[in-house]
């Protein structure tokens, strides 16, 4: 089982690299903020699966503020750029 | 209780892996697509089969009066997701961040024509360039 969780965790990783790339490359604000968005859900698949692993239900809370935080700013990001493109 | 451990063992190796493929799948998308609507397809729908996947998958870990706490995160994400992607969807297609040609149909501009308004992104389909490729 270790192994399973060690490579699930080594998957979602690489996923979050890859979620990382796009940030970087953009190339608008709205494409970096989905790429935030994306990031926020692989934590929280991360953590989720670093609680499997230990059997631990401490980071419990931190999901569910993660999700709601990552609504929260990329609703509120996204408006905002949508409001500066209308300005134009 | 043995039995019922193995079984819970054999849930978990199941959804935390096709989870984790999913998540992967849903950045490759991400990284790999060619415009903002195309991309929100990858991190909306993949993002959240993903999700869903390894929550179940820990919840079958964890003890029972942890799961509906599990569930809550499962139902926030389906609520919200359709919701950022509409509305990052809207920013794209007024901030002129599709690619008009990869649409089939552009049902908005459809009806802003209709109603007399000039369509936006039209004008500058030509000059749309995206580094990110």
């Amino acid at each position: 089982m270790t192994v399973l969780y060690d490579s699930v965790l080594a998957v979602v990783a690489a996923a979050g690299l890859l979620t990382l790339l796009r940030l970087v490359r953009g190339p608008g604000a709205l494409d970096r903020i989905m790429a935030l968005d994306v990031l926020a859900t692989m934590i929280i698949a991360g953590t989720a699966v670093g609680m499997a692993a230990r059997g631990d239900p401490t980071p419990l809370p931190v999901l569910v503020v993660l999700a709601l935080l990552a609504f929260i700013g990329s609703v509120t990001a996204a408006h905002l750029v949508e409001k500066r493109e209308g300005m134009r | 209780m043995n039995a019922l451990n193995t079984a819970r063992d054999a849930v978990t190796a199941v959804l935390l892996p096709a989870g984790a493929a999913f998540c992967l799948l849903g950045a490759l998308g991400l990284l790999r697509f060619p415009d903002t609507g195309s991309r929100l397809h990858a991190a909306a729908k993949a993002q959240t089969l993903g999700l869903l996947l390894v929550l179940v998958g820990t919840a079958v870990q964890m003890p029972l009066r942890h799961a509906p706490v599990l569930l809550l995160v499962a139902l926030f994400q389906l609520l919200t997701a359709p919701v950022t992607s509409q509305i990052i969807g809207r920013a794209a297609y007024r901030a002129q961040a599709l690619d008009h040609r990869l649409l089939l149909r552009d049902e908005l501009a459809e009806r802003l024509e209709r109603e007399g308004t000039p369509a936006y992104g039209q004008e500058r389909e030509a000059d749309e360039e995206d580094e990110g490729r």
